[in-house]
This record gives C-alpha cells, sequence and structure tokens, in this order.
C-alpha cells in the first residue's frame, strides 16, 4: 500500500485515471458535497437542546425501536435471505424464475404503497390479520408489524448481495470435500458457508442500515404510537413539522454517523478477507 | 394515442395561456380549488379577456409552507393554519407581518370546525366531547406532531373542555389525557386517520375537519356512518395569502390578488359551501357554538409552543411528566 | 433436477423439497401477499377501470416525468457504478475502505434525509440558494430536483453488483490481453464488459426499478405540483388520499409491471448468454 492518498501500486491495467476521475468526481458532488449541506446545517444546532431531545424517554424508546427491529429484521432476512438464495442458485423446480424475479419488488413498489399494502394485508379484516388476530397475534400497529415491514425492503438486500457468490462457488470444492467424507452439513457449514460469510454479513448490514432510515413503508403500519410504535425517522420529521431544521439535521447526522460508521467496518473487515484469501 | 392527446393537450394549454398562477394548498381542498379555479378563470376572461391557468399543488400543511419558504414559487398559499402562514413571514420573510389583516376576516375567507364520525346508528351513543371518554371508547385522530388537521382536534378537545369547566386548565388537561390514552394509533396524516377508521374498521369515532366527514360519508356509503356535531368546537380559520415576493417576481400580483378576493364573492362562497366548507356570508348551522384559537389559546403561535413543541403538553401526555 | 451433476454434492430429496417450500413460503407471505392485495384492488372492478386510471392527464404527465428521470440517472448510475467498481476491484490505494462506504452510503441514508439534504443544497434558504435565485435557476421543487434526488438515492446500485464480480474474477484475462497489444478500450468492450454482464445487468435493473419507486426523497424535493412535478409514486399517493382506490393501486400495478419487463429482460439476457456457453 503505498503512503499518499489516491496514488497506486504500479501495474499495467489501465484506466486508473480514467475511473479515478469519474468516481471521485461522482462522489463528491453527489455524496460529499450534500453531506457537507448537512453537517454545516447541523452545527448550527444548541447542542444541550439537542441532547436533551434526543436522551428523552420518546426519542430513546424510538431509538430502541429503530435499532431493535431493523436488527431483528435484517437477522430474519439473513436467514431466510440466505435459503432463498440458496433454492434460487441451487435447485431447478417450477416456478423457480417467478420466485427470482419476486426478490426485486419489494424495490420497485414505492415504499408507501408497500406500507399500504402490508396495513391492509395485516390489520384485522385483512387476509393475514383475520387469520393471525384469533390467535392473539397483531401485526398492524405493533412493533412487530414494523418488523415485518422492514423484513420486506431488506429482502432483496441479502438475497442479492448472496446469490452471486453462491453462483460463483466451485462444485469441485464440495466434491473434494465430499470425497475426503465430510457429511453433506460439514461441508455445508466448514466449507460453502465461510465462502459467502462476507457476502452474507455485507448483505445483512446493508438491509440493517436500509432499516434504520426507513420512513414511508412504516408509517402505515406502526401507528406512530410515543413510546411505543415511534420511529426515528418520524422524530426527523415532526422536527420539520415545528421549522426546526437544525434539530432535524442532527437527528439525521446521528443516524448518519451509525450507518457510516457500521457500513465502514464491514467494508473493512471484508477487504481483509479478500486479501487474506489472496484477492484485491 | 389517445392519451398522448391527451397529454399534448395538456402541454398546449399551459402554452397558450397568457398567466399562470400556482396555488400551494393543504391536503382537503384539491375538490374545492378545481372548481374555484374554473369558476375564477372564467370570470377573470370576461372581465380582463386575459386567459389565466391555475396550477394546484397539495399535501400536509406544514410541509407545503416550508416547500414554499425552501423555493416553491407560489403565487398565492391556502393553508391549513396561521401558523404555517405565518412561518412564511418569520422563516421566509416573503410576506408582510401584518398579512392577516390584508383581507376581511383576517384573511380567512371560509371556515371549517372539528366534528365527529361515527358508525351507522351509533352505537357508543356519542352526542359530545364528554362521551368520547366512556369506557371502551376508542377514538381515531391524527398525531398533531406531524398533521395541521390533527392540531386542531387536539385544540377543539382541549377548548371545549375549557369552557366545560369554567376555565380549569388542569381538567383540560386531564380531559385531553384521558383522550388519548382511548386513541390506538396516531396516523401521520388527516387522511390517514379516515383510512384507518373508515377502511380498517378501527376505533368507534373519528374526529374530523366537517369537510372531511362530508367528503368520507360521500366516497365510502353514506349508509355507514353519522357525522355527530359537538355542542362546543373550534372554529377553525384557514388562511389565504399572496406571497407576494414570488407574485411580484412573476408580475402576478393583480391577477393572484383578484383571484383571492374571488373567495369572498357571491359566487366564490357558492362553491366554498358545495364543498362544504362554512363560507362567512349567509346563513350558519345552529350548532355547534365555536370558539376561535384566539379568544382561548392567544394565537397559533402560542398553541404551538405551548402545547406541540418538543416537551410541550403533547409530549408531556405521552411520558406521563409533570 | 439438480443443477449440479454429481450426487456427493446433493442435499437429500426431503432436505430440497423443504428448503423450496420454505422458501417459497417466505417469500409468499413477505412479498407475494402484499403485492396481490395491490393487483386484486386495481384489477378488482375489471381492466377497464384499470386503463381508465391510467389515462387521467396528470397520471400521464407523473408516468412520462417518472420515465424522463429513470432514463437520466439510469445511464449516469451506470457509468459511474463500472467506473467506480473497476477502480476499487483493479488498484490498490489509501482511502479505498472510505471511498467503498461513501459509495455504500445512499443505501442507507433515510429517504427523508436524502430529500432534506438536497432541500438544504438548492433550497431558497440552502447552500447555494442566494446564487440560484439570482440566475434564476430553479432546481428544487422542479425537474432537476428530482432527477438528483433520484440519482443520489440508487447512485451504489450499479457499482454495488458489479463490484463482488470484479473483485472475485481478477484481472488476469485483462493483462494477458493487453500483453497482446489490445488497446485499453479494446479490453474494456471485449473482455470486461463480457465478464461483468450478469451483475451489470442485475444492477442496472435493480437501480431502475428503485428509481422509477423511489418515494421519500423524491416527496420532498418534488413540490407536488399537479401535472408537473409529481412522479409516479407521488400520483400513487395523491390518488390513495383522494379516495380513488382503483387509481392508487392502478398506478402502483403499473409500476410493479415495469419492474416486471425488466426483470424478464434480465433473463433473456441471461439465457442468450448460458446459449452462447
Amino acid at each position: 500500500m503505498s503512503a499518499l492518498p489516491f496514488t497506486r501500486r504500479a501495474g499495467v491495467l489501465p484506466g486508473y485515471g480514467l475511473s479515478l476521475g469519474i468516481t471521485l468526481f461522482t462522489v463528491c458532488l453527489m455524496v460529499l458535497l450534500p453531506l457537507t449541506a448537512l453537517i454545516v446545517k447541523a452545527s448550527g444546532v444548541d447542542w444541550s437542546d439537542f441532547s436533551t431531545s434526543i436522551t428523552g424517554p420518546r426519542a430513546r424508546a424510538a431509538f430502541a425501536l429503530s435499532v431493535g427491529a431493523s436488527l431483528a429484521a435484517a437477522l430474519v432476512n439473513g436467514v431466510f435471505g440466505t435459503l432463498v438464495a440458496w433454492v434460487l442458485v441451487r435447485y431447478r423446480f417450477f416456478g423457480r424464475r417467478v420466485l427470482d424475479a419476486l426478490v426485486d419488488l419489494p424495490f420497485a413498489l414505492p415504499t408507501a404503497v408497500a406500507g399500504i399494502a402490508l396495513a391492509t394485508v395485516y390489520g384485522q379484516d385483512g387476509w393475514l390479520g383475520s387469520l393471525l388476530e384469533p390467535h392473539g397475534i397483531s401485526v398492524a400497529y405493533t412493533r412487530l408489524g414494523v418488523t415485518v415491514a422492514l423484513v420486506f425492503v431488506g429482502l432483496p438486500f441479502v438475497v442479492r448481495t448472496v446469490e452471486p457468490v453462491l453462483h460463483e462457488l466451485d462444485p469441485k470444492v464440495e466434491e473434494a470435500a465430499a470425497t475426503l467424507g465430510a457429511s453433506r452439513v460439514a461441508t455445508f457449514f466448514r466449507v460453502i458457508f465461510p465462502t459467502f460469510a462476507p457476502a452474507l454479513l455485507t448483505g445483512v448490514s446493508l438491509a440493517f442500515a436500509r432499516g434504520l432510515g426507513e420512513y414511508g413503508s412504516i408509517i402505515f403500519i406502526s401507528g406512530n404510537m410515543p413510546l411505543r410504535t415511534e420511529i426515528v425517522p418520524l422524530l426527523i420529521v415532526t422536527k420539520l413539522e415545528q421549522y426546526d431544521y437544525a434539530g432535524a439535521t442532527a437527528v439525521a447526522v446521528v443516524m448518519l454517523a451509525v450507518s457510516f460508521a457500521l457500513l465502514l467496518l464491514v467494508n473493512l473487515f471484508q477487504a481483509r478477507v479478500r486479501r487474506a484469501r489472496g484477492l484485491r | 394515442m389517445k392519451p398522448l392527446a391527451l397529454l399534448f393537450a395538456l402541454a398546449g394549454t399551459a402554452a397558450l395561456a397568457d398567466t399562470t398562477l400556482l396555488n400551494v394548498s393543504y391536503d382537503p381542498t384539491r375538490e374545492l380549488y378545481q372548481d374555484v379555479n374554473a369558476a375564477f378563470a372564467k370570470a377573470w376572461k370576461a372581465k380582463t379577456g386575459e386567459t389565466v391557468t391555475i396550477n394546484q399543488s397539495h399535501g400536509g400543511s406544514g410541509k407545503q409552507a416550508r416547500a414554499v419558504i425552501d423555493g416553491l414559487e407560489a403565487d398565492v398559499a391556502t393553508l391549513a393554519l396561521g401558523y404555517d402562514v405565518d412561518a412564511l413571514h418569520q422563516k421566509g420573510k416573503l410576506i408582510p407581518a401584518d398579512w392577516q389583516k390584508r383581507l376581511p376576516n383576517q384573511s380567512a375567507p371560509y371556515t371549517s370546525t372539528i366534528v365527529f364520525v361515527v358508525r351507522k346508528g351509533n352505537p357508543k351513543q356519542i352526542h359530545d366531547w364528554d362521551d368520547l371518554l366512556k369506557p371502551g371508547v376508542l377514538v381515531v385522530t391524527p398525531n398533531p406532531k406531524t398533521s395541521g388537521g390533527a392540531r386542531w382536534n387536539y385544540l377543539a378537545a382541549w377548548g371545549s373542555a375549557l369552557r366545560k369547566n369554567g376555565g380549569d386548565e388542569a381538567k383540560a388537561r386531564d380531559f385531553v389525557t384521558q383522550l388519548y390514552r382511548q386513541v390506538p394509533i396516531l396516523d401521520s396524516g388527516a387522511r390517514g386517520a379516515t383510512t384507518t377508521f373508515g377502511q380498517r374498521n378501527i376505533g368507534h369515532v373519528l374526529l374530523a375537519w366537517e369537510n372531511e366527514a362530508f367528503l368520507l360519508t360521500q366516497e365510502l356509503g353514506k349508509d355507514r356512518f353519522e357525522i355527530i356535531t359537538p355542542s362546543v368546537s373550534i372554529l377553525a380559520e384557514p388562511p389565504v395569502t399572496v406571497v407576494d415576493r414570488y407574485a411580484d417576481k412573476h408580475g402576478t400580483r393583480k391577477v393572484a390578488q383578484a383571484y383571492l378576493d374571488f373567495l369572498y364573492t357571491p359566487e366564490g362562497q357558492a362553491i366554498v359551501a358545495k364543498h362544504h366548507f362554512r363560507p362567512r356570508t349567509g346563513a350558519q348551522p345552529e350548532r355547534p357554538q365555536l370558539f376561535t384559537i384566539d379568544e382561548v389559546f392567544g394565537g397559533w403561535t402560542k398553541a404551538q409552543q405551548t402545547h406541540f413543541a418538543d416537551r410541550g403538553v403533547f409530549d408531556q401526555i405521552y411520558e406521563g411528566g409533570k | 433436477m439438480s443443477a449440479t451433476g454429481s450426487d456427493a454434492i446433493r442435499e437429500p430429496a426431503l432436505v430440497r423439497y423443504s428448503a423450496i417450500a420454505v422458501a417459497i413460503a417466505f417469500l409468499g407471505l413477505s412479498v407475494v401477499v402484499p403485492l396481490a392485495s395491490v393487483l386484486v384492488q386495481a384489477f378488482g372492478q375489471g381492466a377497464g377501470r384499470f386503463l381508465a386510471a391510467l389515462r387521467e392527464p396528470e397520471t400521464w404527465a407523473a408516468i412520462r416525468l417518472t420515465l424522463l428521470t429513470a432514463a437520466i440517472s439510469v445511464p449516469l448510475n451506470t457509468a459511474f457504478g463500472v467506473a467506480a467498481a473497476w477502480l476499487i476491484a483493479r488498484y490498490d490505494f489509501r482511502g479505498k475502505g472510505v471511498l467503498t462506504t461513501l459509495i455504500d452510503l445512499p443505501f442507507s441514508i433515510s429517504p427523508v434525509i436524502a430529500g432534506l439534504i438536497f432541500v438544504l443544497l438548492f433550497g431558497r434558504q440552502g447552500l447555494f440558494g442566494p446564487l440560484l435565485e439570482a440566475h434564476d435557476v430553479q432546481i428544487i421543487f422542479a425537474v432537476p430536483g428530482i432527477v438528483l434526488a433520484t440519482t443520489f438515492v440508487t447512485l451504489p446500485f450499479v457499482a454495488r453488483e458489479v463490484l463482488p464480480l470484479m473483485q472475485s474474477q481478477g484481472s488476469n484475462e485483462e493483462e494477458a490481453a493487453l500483453t497482446l497489444g489490445a488497446s485499453g478500450w479494446q479490453v474494456f468492450f471485449r473482455v470486461t464488459l463480457p465478464k461483468i454482464r450478469f451483475g451489470l445487468v442485475t444492477g442496472v435493473i435493480l437501480c431502475n426499478a428503485r428509481a422509477m419507486g423511489e418515494f421519500g426523497a423524491v416527496s420532498v424535493v418534488s413540490g407536488h405540483v399537479r401535472g408537473l412535478t409529481n412522479t409516479m409514486p407521488l400520483q400513487v399517493e395523491i390518488l390513495y388520499n383522494e379516495y380513488n382506490l382503483v387509481g392508487a393501486f392502478s398506478v402502483a400495478s403499473l409500476l410493479t409491471l415495469l419492474a416486471m419487463v425488466t426483470l424478464v429482460a434480465k433473463k433473456l439476457l441471461e439465457r442468450s448468454k448460458a446459449v452462447r456457453r
């Protein structure tokens, strides 16, 4: 690794200058500049006012819910998303293509529509709600509902990150493990799982980070009850309603810092894994 | 090809128009201003020979006010609360401080009030504010932190409790606290609450603008709901204003002014009444007795500070603090 | 049938079928049922009502604006995504981790904040507000703002799909081609592009789906002027709020169908690729 930022190790491949130019230009213009505006604005906030407003019981409950529900949804997606990716890559069965297409749909449906649809389906008179309600399980307007919405929103992230890696997996490695006497279960956990674990981690973190910020789909199904089902992005919106731009951006910066730290950790971890495997 | 032709037709009329106005308004006024726009364009053409096209933008009142402050170049703003129009002056310096005095009736050409919507036959026998606290009654109202309409609901409840208890603030606070204990869901906007009540069948009574209540019964079935008018309620005065800065920039002040004046004419007032807003002229229904926000709460800025700001009364109700 | 031939690396049939069953059940509950409820509401009163709803002039304007927005932001993000993936996968430099994270960031920014930052930049009281006002340039509450917000939200999609592929493939083939005297662009179009095609197409499709479906960020910068600055997702909300459920869910279904069309296109491409092999 060289000493100066953006100076590279000698290599034969062309296009360093061009790709660096395009990438830096876009990142500066589209990411850094907007984020600077955010931070500049947040610096205008009265921080004592701000700290009381983010440590109050409502704010703490909102942070707990946002983090808890996003984490739960990301884990659910981690397990079932991996399963879906595995099934899509490894098995051929009737309807596989349909299943494959369905995975991306949460991206396409506007979040507000997703929220309305989920609230309708899981409401007390809805298709699923009317089945669950008699068993004492309420989904709409509860924390469970928030989690369900986040599972919906985060699903493509896990499936689409794990899938390409499973695609690239060389069956010969598994065959070798089998030849050496490893059981299928042992092969999965000792050979296959470590290969896609970094991708899984990325997918789960992306789903988690996305869940923290999700707004449109949740406000319809959560009920927005203070201390119970209020999420952090709603706090931002309520601050904007009071024309408190500085306060809103301050909460936004806190959320952004959490996302950035999380993603940075994941990326650094992945870089280490790749280096350990001799890839760049 | 027909839809495409329609699209070009639409673009064509916009291009031919001599003048274009942008009216930035709040959610429930869409149908009202559609009619007003058509009638005004006709009247203006007859009077001056000019063609005027009025574009409409609707959304939550606070969000719309913020958009205008941040550069949505509205020639006129017709919002839900005086607080949001005040912000155009205080935060945006777009209109003068005395905007409310520029038109008759505190610049509110129509009013509305807060009423109850119950299910057909009124199974819980709800007739007035006190009935809302009957055991087991679930009340649907949106979140006052994010919805302008919800703030009117809250203040109507508070003001009516004050009236009943001879001005006792503590009793009013108890009433409102108890009321919100019986609210199962706080939707982020007024239409969201209406949907929760009307389509998801949640709750026994919906607090709503009078015009919203009529629209709900029209759209979702007259045989399913009843409108109950309480004995006392708040006089909601949605204000209108020319946005001076943008109107001057566009050179549309004259027509923008005429547009707002039109709302006060007999023709404008008739359209207002047709859409279940209360006109300023003509006979008024007997119920309810109405109080204004200035009388009871000392104006919007004060009401917002006391009740809806961070750690205001509404937050305290939920946090259980004093 | 299993994708791979050898019995040694196949799960027992019971395991396979239960895995498939669980995957279908999971997707069914979390995606299909909500989606079906949208379609039922759109088509419940007949396809005629569906088509009539889409013919409304305001809805047509929204469809046109959405297609325009996607047509600008998707190619931009594709060019950016390939360049960024090439840079990160092929070279070592300091600050790579931070750069990668910055590219990922728009994924995880709350849509509410994503809209807000453009208001803080280009709004009348924002950083560039006075400058823009002096030159009478309108960015937010107009089409440029909508395109910007959409481009921001969908920035990582192509890069994120192409990058892992480039990383796992290495650059031996490119280096060999260079040694044989190919020019840089020849290497890119003849060697690299075919190698990353699978990921690139997926990235473009996801990017497009999100670009057309983005609601939160666009809602903040649109201004909601009817017939002028409403995109399809915003039109869905407006129609829904006007108790026009058929209209709202018709537009939502159309969005879903548009996404489906792109997905089918992807399938066809993959098949042609498989045939060539």
